[in-house]
């Protein structure tokens, strides 16, 4: 089966409050930089898998999003192709 | 009989020693399990200890949930086993659906530690049967990561429920909704807790008291009694 290389970024929802997002954004005016009108952290997952197709390599990286890499109570994630 | 309540060690857990020594205290046995074993031997109960399982990689409990002990735990709680989960043992029994809502970031992104204050509400657990509604209480609170978060119709139903089994009284340690300390499941038997009730059992060590007992004993008196 050919390897493909999948992104899944997982971020907080956007009811959920990011206290190290607003820390960073609160920390970047002291450097000069900003301000900002919003920062987010969130989590970016690199995945490296061997699927049939490139469908089928979405489909993994969604199930394994949904089981384990985001909490669907206060997370929301995406998939792509890398 | 005595009440054989079963204390899960998950790689990275620091209080089971802590549950064991409160169980013992409470008049219960304590029986140790292992993470990686399905087999619960047959406790009576199980405390979900506080720590950082599996690191906290990934989420507060979100690899926990899925030990082969936690496989028997949410069988078993599903059939009406008391389940009493602190701080990581919340963040697990969220992590796997037996409470709603999440533990997210502390709003102030401070660890905190230090005697917390709090009220209890609801009563109807085995684990908080000792204490009366409405009665204050001291035990230690020791989290990075215990800002409760939930949907407006979630918090508003554990409230409308009587779900809330205690609150945080004075400053709230970590921005949690409704100052909620923790939550119990609709039969009761489940319930995840913040701060450590394990750590106030003895007077003479720490400076909060015994009120932490109360949480085993009563649960010990259910069981005997049942």
């Amino acid at each position: 089966m050919p390897a493909y290389s999948v992104v899944v970024d997982v971020m907080l929802k956007p009811e959920i409050l990011d206290p190290a997002g607003q820390a960073v954004a609160n920390a970047l005016p002291a450097l000069g930089l900003g301000p900002t009108s919003s920062l987010r952290i969130g989590k970016h997952v690199e995945i490296s898998l061997e699927a049939d197709d490139e469908a089928g390599a979405l489909a993994m990286a969604t199930s394994m999003a949904q089981v384990l890499l985001a909490n669907p109570v206060i997370e929301d994630f995406s998939v792509r192709l890398a | 009989m005595t009440a054989r309540i079963g204390v899960v060690t998950f790689p990275g857990s620091l209080d089971d020693r802590d549950a064991q020594r409160a169980i013992r205290l409470a008049g219960g046995e304590p029986v140790a399990l292992w993470h990686g074993d399905h087999d619960l031997q047959g406790v009576d109960a199980v405390v979900l200890p506080g720590g950082f399982s599996y690191g906290d990689y990934l989420r507060a409990g979100a690899i926990a949930r899925f030990a082969p002990a936690m496989a028997s735990v949410i069988e078993q709680a599903g059939r009406g086993l008391p389940v009493l989960g602190i701080c990581n043992g919340f963040q697990v029994l969220c992590e796997s659906g037996l409470l709603p809502g999440a533990l997210t970031r502390n709003v102030e992104l401070h660890f905190v530690n230090r005697d917390q204050r709090l009220v209890v509400e609801s009563t109807a657990s085995p684990w908080t049967s000792a204490f009366e509604p409405g009665q204050e209480i001291v035990i230690p609170v020791k989290n990075g990561e215990g800002n409760y978060v939930a949907s407006t119709e979630v918090l508003d139903a554990l409230e409308g429920e009587g779900r809330v089994i205690a609150r945080y009284l004075g400053r709230n340690p970590n921005g949690s909704a409704r100052d909620i300390a923790g939550i119990r499941n609709e039969r009761g038997n489940v319930v995840g807790v913040m701060p450590h009730p394990e750590h106030a059992v003895e007077s003479l060590i720490g400076t909060a008291g015994t009120d932490g007992l109360g949480f085993f004993s009563g649960l010990v008196t259910t069981l005997v009694a049942a």
